[in-house]
């Protein structure tokens, strides 16, 4: 595998993929949160694991970038380990967990604990990029709704959440607006990562099986949608991390016995080793 | 103390040894070759040449093989080696009028020029398991006709000829490229004939089947059906004129379809097209059913709420690849918007237990 | 001639090419804001930025035009031989390479529909030199404001009035490079 990936193009994909993606990033980003068609291209990975977010990162990366993949948070989850492993051969990039040291990170689920910074890009792999997908199957009518800022229906579906359940019952993929015009899905990240969707790094979002890009510059307004009597919470488990203690963070739960017993540690994986090491992270 | 699992590059290298032992089965059995998937698994190659839209069967059948026989895995392998290949141009449209016919057959003339010629079909024959195949025995050689070097006109000309069938408007530019440009709906007619001829013929036969049932019926007849070799010809810049490059084998289906008209305009059968790569005679049927149920609005008949006349239903979902990738993709691991989840409905239920009873 | 429009193209395409683009992508994503950019040589008096831009996301899929006094034998030939992008005139453009004002006027460029407002054009407007002064900027991409000294202000206002219609400009100057999406608020600085 390893000598059959080398005879491939730097970071896989031909130049005029990368040029018609690379087109399709800079209006992105002139158009924060509009979801920008693109001929996505079969991946050697299979469509709804990441093909997204790695056409993006390949169209992105530079020899002397510093590459972080992480899923759900974490850099050893076997996709993860398997995306990573994909550039380094490809496009001979370095390799870190260090979210600090990382020029450029992919990801699937979750955004960093640690504030990311300017020179940094996060690249998200999206699944269904379209936030009124659920609430409106077809693609002519959504697209409809984006050009009219017409964006009732996600807010009927939101105030029926309440009234049903006293809540807006969306944990995860929790929609946003952007720069004041679009609403955008965030990917399936968890809603307490929604604030650290405005960074100052640059966010770029890759849908790869629905053929969609789209991007959320830096220090750019995103607000989760809510209601001014049911204000948007960022809400995680309320416990603290039992391996490193940190109350900050967005946590799992293990179950460690057939008894059912569980604990709760650090989804970030880098976050947690970080502060274990007694390191600032 | 707990520690998180750790070791996913170790496991999935092991893993890909397993597969790899799998795939070669009992070593004590002769090895699979690929010459012996590409000549006698002839029509699992054309499966996966034309859902893999790349027309080699050398390399279809090596896929196969990859694959330990999963046809979507093979496409798989065939689509993303599609990807990295060059263009160096393209042909110029395959004329199946001119198609070296082995089969060829019309379920509206009992005889027409050129005639009805079976060809190599499991049509009449017998599903009885045949266990002579199992000892292995060779198979005597078939009887054989010369060609007949007579012309094989398209069975819709004739009808064309009276005006009996609707005319196909000749379209001068070249058709967009489902594999170059993102779908855009509303889709014209050479996309939708892409996605069909790409899309599953599973899925694209189930939509078929069920306009046969009257969702969306059309009353469709196999106005004909031919399998053959057509020539590829493209025109060579340095050249100036077009040379031959190769030969394809293709499996067209022409569908009569019910016919439309009113008092104003005199009434004309309408049809479907289906066409693919290699001897598909199901898929070709299926694809010309449901691209003729696709044609509603242009053949100004009714929206019947029908899943074979939604443009939009049909074409999202036809292809295997996508949709065989975002179905298994629900293996990989969801911890973090589960447990989003299962923390907002403790909470829902913590604020139910809490609620003052009215 | 012949031998001029051959040459000037990156000497390890995916590599520059990839070089180029992260400076272009920080320049749209940071408005304002001054890269570098290079690898490519064209005839005078296309700049190494604008040429380097031109390699870097122009093909046989996007036609590119060329203002009065860039719309020359040589760099033709130089951009044909090099990305085979189609040469037209503004309205059929995705791109657009010149001084600003020959490329005036602005309303003859594509700025994308309501459906699909990416479907808008690319402008390349060749400078002297840029300069982090001037117009303040202000929109997503930056953090307080920016300032980068513009050929004019009330273009680049009313375009962002469009929003999300609109034109996105790059500029260049030698190895410069600085751009101005239709997001960007600009007022006199």
């Amino acid at each position: 595998m390893t000598d059959d990936l080398r005879e491939y193009n730097f970071a896989y994909l031909d130049e005029e993929t990368k040029r018609m993606i690379r087109r399709a990033l800079l209006k992105a980003l002139a158009i924060p949160g509009y979801q920008v068609p693109f001929a996505s291209r079969e991946m050697p990975m299979p469509y709804g694991w990441g093909t997204g977010g790695v056409q993006v990162t390949a169209a992105c990366l530079v020899p002397e970038d510093r590459l972080k993949v992480i899923d759900q948070g974490a850099d050893d989850t076997t996709n993860a380990v398997s995306i990573r492993s994909f550039f380094a051969r490809t496009a001979g990039v370095a390799t870190t967990e260090r979210a600090a040291e990382a020029t450029l990170i992919q990801t699937r689920h979750r955004i960093p604990e640690t504030p990311l910074r300017e020179g940094q890009i996060l690249v998200y792999q999206v699944p269904i990029p379209e936030p009124l997908r659920f609430l409106e199957p077809r693609e002519t009518e959504t697209r409809r709704m984006h050009a009219l800022e017409d964006y009732g229906l996600m807010h009927v579906k939101l105030y029926e959440d309440i009234a049903r359940h006293g809540a807006i019952s969306t944990a995860y993929a929790y929609p946003v607006k952007v720069a004041g015009r679009y609403v955008m899905d965030p990917s399936p990240i968890p809603k307490f990562d929604n604030p650290k969707l405005e960074s100052a790094a640059i966010q770029l979002f890759g849908a790869g099986r629905e053929q969609r890009i789209y991007a959320v510059p830096p220090y750019t307004q995103v607000v989760s949608l809510d209601f001014e009597d049911h204000p948007f919470e960022a809400s995680k488990p309320d416990h603290p991390c039992a391996l490193c203690g940190a109350t900050d963070s967005y946590l799992d739960e293990v179950i460690t016995d057939d008894a059912g017993a569980r604990m709760f540690v650090c989804s970030d994986t880098d976050y947690c080793a970080t502060r274990q090491a007694g390191g600032a992270a | 103390m707990y520690v998180a699992v750790k070791g996913g590059a170790r496991a999935i290298e092991n893993a890909h040894a397993w597969l790899a032992e799998e795939r070669r089965g009992d070593p004590g059995v002769a090895e699979l070759s690929v010459a012996q998937i590409r000549g006698q698994l002839t029509l699992a190659v054309d499966r996966v040449m034309a859902e893999g839209s790349l027309y080699d069967p050398d390399l279809a059948a090596l896929a196969i093989k990859q694959a330990r026989g999963d046809l979507i895995e093979a496409i798989f392998l065939i689509r993303a080696y599609r990807t990295t290949l060059p263009r160096f141009g393209a042909a110029y449209p395959v004329d199946t009028g001119a198609m070296a016919c082995d089969r060829r057959i019309s379920a509206t003339f009992k005889d027409l020029p050129g005639g009805q010629v079976l060809g190599p079909t499991f049509d009449y024959t017998h599903r009885l398991l045949d266990f002579k195949l199992a000892a292995e025995g060779e198979t005597p050689p078939a009887a054989r006709a010369e060609p007949d070097p007579a012309a094989m006109p398209r069975v819709t000309e004739f009808l064309n000829q009276e005006g009996l069938i609707q005319g196909e408007a000749h379209i001068d530019t070249s058709p967009p490229d489902l594999t170059r440009e993102p779908l855009e709906f509303p889709a014209c007619r050479a996309l939708r004939q892409q996605a069909l001829t790409r899309g599953d013929e599973g899925f694209v036969l189930g939509m078929a089947y069920s306009t046969q049932r009257g969702y969306g019926r059309n009353h469709p007849f196999v106005g004909e059906l031919r399998v053959g070799t057509c020539s590829v010809e493209m025109e060579i810049p340095e050249l100036g004129f077009a040379i031959e490059i190769g030969e394809v084998e293709l499996t067209e289906c022409e569908t009569v379809n019910q016919f439309a008209g009113s008092k104003t305009e005199a009434a004309q059968f309408t049809r479907g097209y289906g066409l693919v790569f290699g001897h598909g005679e199901r898929k070709a049927i299926s694809m010309a059913l449901v691209d003729r149920a696709l044609r509603w609005r242009e053949l100004g008949e009714d929206d019947s709420g029908a899943p074979a006349q939604d443009e939009e239903f049909v074409l999202q979902h036809a292809d295997n690849i996508q949709a065989t990738g975002f179905l298994e993709h629900i293996k990989l691991p969801h911890y973090v918007d589960f447990q989003s989840e299962v923390e907002l409905v403790r909470k829902l239920r913590a604020a139910v237990r809490e609620a003052p009873d009215d | 001639m012949e031998s001029q429009s051959l040459t000037g193209g990156f000497s390890d395409p995916p590599v520059m090419s990839a070089r180029a683009f992260r400076a272009a992508l920080e320049a749209m994503a940071r408005p304002g804001t001054i890269q570098r950019i290079e690898g490519a040589e064209a005839p005078a008096p296309l700049s190494p930025a604008a040429a380097t831009l031109i390699l870097t996301l122009c093909d046989g899929g996007t036609p590119l035009y060329l203002t009065p006094g860039y719309d020359s034998a040589e760099i033709r030939a130089w951009v044909t031989f090099h990305t085979g992008a189609p040469l037209v005139a503004r309205d059929a453009a995705r791109f657009a390479v010149g001084p600003w004002a020959a490329l005036a006027p602005l309303a003859d460029y594509a700025a994308g529909t309501a459906d699909y407002p990416d479907r808008s054009a690319t402008l390349i407007v060749e400078c002297d030199a840029l300069r982090s002064d001037g117009a303040r900027l202000t929109g997503p991409g930056i953090r307080d404001a920016a300032h980068l000294a513009l050929p004019e202000i009330a273009a680049f206002q009313a375009n962002a009035a469009r929003y999300p219609l609109g034109l996105d400009f790059f500029f260049t100057a030698g190895t410069q490079l600085a751009a101005l999406p239709r997001t960007t608020q600009v007022e006199a600085g």
